[in-house]
């Protein structure tokens, strides 16, 4: 994959994918065994770190202890023989972008998990390198301040215009900052895309599950040829024609079984044109506040569906809920892509 | 010791009185006698400059071999490391046998100086192994964090773990310190004249003639003797022990 300049981009999938592995193959921490990796135009495979003009924003924050914040942020800069006074603007420039103006002579123990991500922030920013990598920089924060500091790292990625590359297991950080999301799954990629169409038109059943919260239900349901068309059957009772833009697709799997996936948020009570109008008894209700969200099952598989809060919704009852058609998404079972 | 030292000859003799108390009068005459009638402040100079330059050696030895067992992976350093450390176990009095033809081949028999090369053995093994200790408790991404800044080893070294790791580097030198200031059993062995002995066989074999002790000159030498070693205990330790790493990573 290739990331343009000034592109914020999210590698995100769950642990153990090898995302943080990429991220350090990036930043020359980690061997690479196979393929090239290229900054610009320069392939950088055994060029090592310091030389890569990147900076590394890590999840442990990685503080020097013994240094002051001012001294933390301008190590990178006293390597490199810059001269005093150069060191002093840039890292009051940076501070200041941050708002830690007034922590610069503090020492890292002195600081909250928030002030200590800022500080780690700005030893990046002040060497004003080619490429940003951030290593999960949120997820040793609690859910305040994790909100707080992405938008604070949105604001700083407005105002620098560095490329950046960001890697989390947070799907919400992934919707909400990348320009582009790159999903991945024991070591391969599994779909690139804007937020919007990973969302909307995942690739594979994988993507489907793994982004949106919560996530994809998926029912199983036969493709059968009938007069008019093809028909999706879920149970006998339960079942809807397949439009036309997609029953060519679908044509090959008549007889077979496919996975239907539809997201929560896609399930509602108010009726709706051409959704699938079903009968549910509900299993679970959870009354979330600005909505509620109820569990049932069919064909054996539990379903999920957001509805609006209502408190004449108790277990045990039945309701009907309209399953928004425009919103189905068919994958092939053997194959996990999305038809 | 204290009491002792400040007493008479007479007093310390009389075995009727109580050991506690002074009673015939505080005398200074043992510490006089000491430095003018025994070459004791030969034997402190030669202390001192023996345990000097074991501290320096120690460490510089030490520090490097920890840094490099600790964070460079190369064949064989785990193996390495266990080794180092198990050659501590060997006790001095299995070795200075071996040592003293070593030392008599290199010609430094009955000089300080062999001590310079002797202590080492004792505490280049275990510094090190209590360093590997300090540096392997360093988080994995300071080093890396400090690698993408641009540091090289050695920058790393001097400017991150160095001090981070400081309260460990005092254990250390406190250690080698002690090793070579309490040594007794290789200067009892390598070294025969006045003039090159150091303060723990020095005193004893100036002091004890035969079978007459001089108590009283014995324990104010052994003041002295012990003096350096309290002082340095009491103000390194408390200086540094302080949690310097904490806050280092997430906490």
């Amino acid at each position: 994959m290739s990331i343009k300049d000034k592109e914020f981009v999210i590698l995100v999938g769950p642990s153990g994918c090898g995302k943080s592995t990429v991220l350090r193959m990036i930043a020359g921490l980690e061997d690479i065994t196979k393929g090239e990796i290229f900054i610009e135009d320069n392939k950088v495979n055994d060029i090592p770190p310091k030389d890569r003009d990147i900076a590394m924003v890590f999840q442990s924050y990685a503080l020097y202890p013994h240094m002051t914040v001012f001294e933390n942020m301008s190590f990178g800069l006293r390597l490199r023989k810059f001269s005093k006074e150069n060191i002093k603007d840039r890292v009051q420039e940076a501070a200041k972008v941050l708002g830690i103006s007034e922590l610069l002579d503090r020492r890292p123990k002195q600081l909250s998990g928030g002030q200590r991500q800022r500080v780690a922030m700005g030893r990046a920013i002040v060497r004003n390198p080619k490429v940003f990598l951030f290593d999960e920089p949120l997820s040793n924060l609690d859910a305040k301040m994790r909100g707080q500091m992405r938008i604070e790292i949105k604001r700083v990625h407005q105002h620098l215009n560095t490329t950046t590359i960001y890697v989390t297991h947070d799907q919400v950080e992934a919707m909400t900052l990348a320009d582009r999301v790159v999903v991945m799954k024991n070591g391969k990629i599994e779909q690139i895309g804007s937020p919007d169409e990973i969302y909307n038109k995942p690739a594979t059943g994988f993507v489907a599950g793994f982004i949106g919260s919560p996530s994809m239900n998926f029912i199983s349901c036969k493709i059968e040829k009938s007069s008019q068309g093809f028909l999706a059957k879920i149970t006998d009772d339960i079942f809807f024609a397949i439009k036309q833009d997609k029953s060519k697709m679908l044509s090959k799997y008549a007889n077979k079984t496919l996975l239907l996936g539809i997201r929560p948020e896609h399930i509602s009570e108010n009726k709706q044109n051409g959704a699938l109008k079903i009968e549910a008894k509900l299993d679970i209700v959870e009354p979330l506040g600005m909505e509620t969200m109820v569990y049932f099952s069919i064909n054996n598989s539990q379903i999920c569906g957001k509805v609006s809060p209502d408190n004449t919704i108790k277990n045990g009852k039945v309701i009907t809920l309209y399953l928004d058609s425009l919103n189905f998404h068919f994958i092939d079972p053997k194959t996990d892509i999305v038809l | 010791m204290l009491i002792t030292a400040l007493k008479t000859n007479k007093e310390i003799a009389e075995m009727a009185t109580n050991p506690w108390l002074i009673k015939q009068g505080i005398t200074f005459e043992h510490f006089n006698y000491l430095f003018t009638k025994t070459p004791f402040l030969t034997f402190f100079k030669n202390t001192i400059i023996v345990t000097i330059s074991v501290v320096i050696i120690t460490m510089i030895i030490s520090v490097l071999a920890a840094y490099s067992l600790s964070r460079l992976k190369f064949w064989g350093s785990g193996v390495l490391a266990t080794g180092i450390f198990l050659t501590y176990l060997v006790p001095e009095t299995l070795l200075f046998i071996p040592l003293f033809k070593i030392v008599g081949w290199l010609g430094l028999l009955n000089s300080y100086w062999v001590l310079v090369l002797v202590y080492p053995t004792l505490s280049v093994p275990f510094c090190t192994w209590l360093m590997i200790g300090y540096f392997s408790s360093i988080p994995k991404e300071i080093d890396e964090a400090a690698l993408i800044d641009g540091a090289n080893h050695m920058q790393m070294l001097l400017k991150v773990f160095i001090p981070v790791a400081m309260p460990g580097l005092i254990a250390a030198t406190i250690f080698a310190f002690t090793v070579s200031w309490a040594g007794f059993l290789y200067p009892l062995a390598f070294i025969y004249s006045e003039s090159e002995m150091v303060l723990t066989v020095g005193t004893v074999t100036t002091l004890i003639k035969g079978d007459v002790f001089h108590w009283g000159g014995l324990m104010a030498g052994a003041l002295l003797a012990a003096a350096p070693p309290v002082i340095i205990y009491a103000f390194l330790m408390d200086y540094y022990i302080a949690g310097l790493t904490s806050g280092a990573t997430k906490g």
